[in-house]
């Protein structure tokens, strides 16, 4: 009866997140094709001769009816195939794939540094509520959400690469060279989280296990860790997986800035050379990316809180 | 009065950005011999890697983030509002469709949606605000919609409906006006958005075009520069970040005053 249910509530979801798939894909297929701008004319440029155009335009498939394009397309992603690149002739597949690790590793590190940072500040906000701990670091919150990254990123450099010359100015080389995108791509989701788990805490703060466990004799530490944190997961872990959207998102701009070889800085560069397929590759692997991991996100609820039962 | 000081900011660079074009400004006057000057008594920001008087340039880039920030939200309000106000009253299928397109829309991270549409339709300030309008409106949409859903079984409303009133009437004179309260704040935290992913864009070159000023260029010129003029890069930055601190607190302080829940 009850894996019954269960099997059912994850088809369920499985067949909307099916829909929502195909619409992203569908959406970025439209993108392309639909706005004006040809990267016919970009590749050429605008003194090339019609028939030069027309070559090139039934070489890359372009000159067939929309509706075609669109079913071709969609098969090719069934084949895990994303195409060529109009300016590398490589298989957009393969240079997703050299890009990939750069980006995972800045955005995991990225969200290790968030989670380390607003975890400590936002509990010891909530236990210290109106003292000046508290006020600094909501402070520093609201300054965190204020700093766009394309400015925080090139102030770390001045102050960490040039100045002080701890940390190499861009590229990829080492960990070191990590340090500083990762920051700055983390600074935002740290932000965010501090008043998120402050709020969570203040909230469970005064449930009457709080009481219990301080009654029985438990010190303030342990009462905080052991008892409020772990009940303020759940709004905590929501938070994360939908602002890891935020997150892909940003490292788009953090890589341009960092010169980190990533799917973001590819993006940006593909964007510039008007190379539609691999524009097309970037943003459906960051978008499903992303739907990939709020699924996982929910999955892992009941654990987190097992008060709710498996979905 | 809360926020007094946010206020007065967000006057000042409404006053700056509208009365700019009658200031005797000259963002794009290049003085060859003062390339990269550091600030000083006549040019209190010092000027440019072209020779530009920054300040002049801070405040016609004020006039870019205003137009972007105030146009992207009123263009992504009004159609979000239209559109989740539709579904949720009518309900049924427009409502099922409406639904798996917002889903689709909020599927894609942050500003990724953002930076492929401006890349392809090209650059400029129009292109700009429609970008940020077509990945802004599902946040009003989605909005309005529940906003909708939980009021139009009110009493006020069934008997409107029994009085004989249309729909378009119900929904303009029964339902909106209940659902504005949260549309403000979203839109008030909307203009900062706004303003950061203007200055993304035109940071990425995907934006506003030279010689035209937006913050977002001055950063971006600013730092191949930065070790000999670091002042090129920290004055627009300190404008963008004064601007979205002081926008949210607003938001902050209009959503304690109209008692709006959550975000």
């Amino acid at each position: 009866m009850r894996t019954a249910g269960v099997v059912e509530s994850l088809l369920t979801r499985l067949a909307s997140a099916v829909v929502v798939v195909l619409g992203v894909c569908s959406l970025v297929f439209l993108l392309i094709h639909l706005v004006p701008g040809d990267p016919v004319e970009a590749m050429l440029g605008e003194g090339a001769r019609p028939a030069d155009r027309a070559a090139l335009r039934a070489a890359l498939g372009l000159d067939r009816p929309l509706g075609e394009q669109y079913l071709s397309y969609l098969g090719g992603l069934a084949r895990l195939d994303l195409g060529v690149s109009f300016r590398e002739q490589r298989p957009v597949g393969e240079m997703l794939a050299e890009r990939i690790p750069a980006t995972l590793e800045l955005t995991l590190v990225a969200l290790a540094i968030a989670l380390l940072v607003a975890i400590p500040l936002g509990v010891l906000a909530a236990a210290r509520r109106g003292g000046p701990l508290d006020g600094g670091a909501m402070g520093l919150a609201l300054l965190g959400v204020a700093i766009p990254n394309f400015w925080l990123g090139p102030l770390l450099i001045l102050v960490f690469s040039v100045w002080l010359g701890w940390t190499p100015v861009s590229g990829r080389a080492g960990a070191a060279s990590l340090i500083l995108p990762a920051l700055t791509l983390g600074t935002g989701l740290a932000a965010v989280l501090t008043r998120m788990v402050r709020s969570s805490v203040l909230e469970v703060l005064h449930e009457d296990y709080i009481r219990t466990a301080r009654a029985k004799g438990l010190g303030p530490l342990a009462v905080l860790w052991r008892h409020a944190l772990r009940n303020a997961w759940l709004p905590v872990l929501t938070l994360v997986g939908l602002q890891l959207g935020g997150l892909l998102g940003g490292a788009v701009i953090t890589e341009t800035v960092f010169a980190w070889p990533g799917v973001g800085s590819l993006l940006i560069d593909a964007i510039q050379g008007r190379d539609y397929p691999v524009v097309q590759g970037c943003v459906l692997l960051i978008s499903l990316a992303y739907l990939l991991v709020n699924g996982l996100t929910e999955l892992l609820y009941p654990w987190v809180d097992p008060r709710i039962g498996p979905v | 009065m809360r926020g007094r000081f946010s206020l007065a900011l967000i006057a000042l660079w409404g006053l700056a950005a509208l009365v700019a074009p009658w200031l005797p400004l000259e963002p794009d006057r290049v003085d060859l011999p003062r390339i990269l000057e550091t600030p000083s008594r006549e040019a209190w920001l010092g000027y440019d890697d072209l020779g530009r008087p920054v300040l002049d340039r801070l405040l016609m880039g004020a006039r870019t983030a205003l137009l972007v920030g105030f146009g992207v939200v009123v263009v992504a309000a009004l159609v979000g509002t239209l559109i989740g106000a539709v579904a949720g009253y009518l309900g049924g299928w427009v409502d099922l469709i409406v639904v798996r397109v917002i889903d689709v829309f909020l599927a894609f991270p942050g500003i990724l949606l953002a930076i492929a549409l401006a890349g392809i339709l090209g650059p400029g300030l129009g292109n700009v605000v429609v970008a940020l309008s077509v990945v802004g409106w599902v946040g009003y949409a989605r909005l309005v919609r529940a906003q909708v859903l939980s009021l139009k079984e009110r009493e006020h409303v069934l008997a409107a409906r029994a009085l004989g009133a249309g729909h378009a009437r119900i929904l303009w004179r029964h339902l909106l006006p209940l659902a504005l309260a949260p549309v403000i704040v979203e839109a008030t935290f909307g203009v900062a958005s706004a303003v950061i992913a203007e200055a993304g864009l035109s940071f990425l070159g995907l934006g506003v075009q030279p010689p035209a000023a937006s913050w977002g260029t001055m950063i971006r010129d600013g730092v191949g520069v930065m070790l000999v003029a670091p002042h090129l890069v920290l004055a627009p930055g300190a404008a963008i970040v004064l601007v979205v601190l002081a926008v949210n607190r607003l938001g902050d302080v209009l959503r304690d005053w109209l008692d709006v829940r959550g975000r």
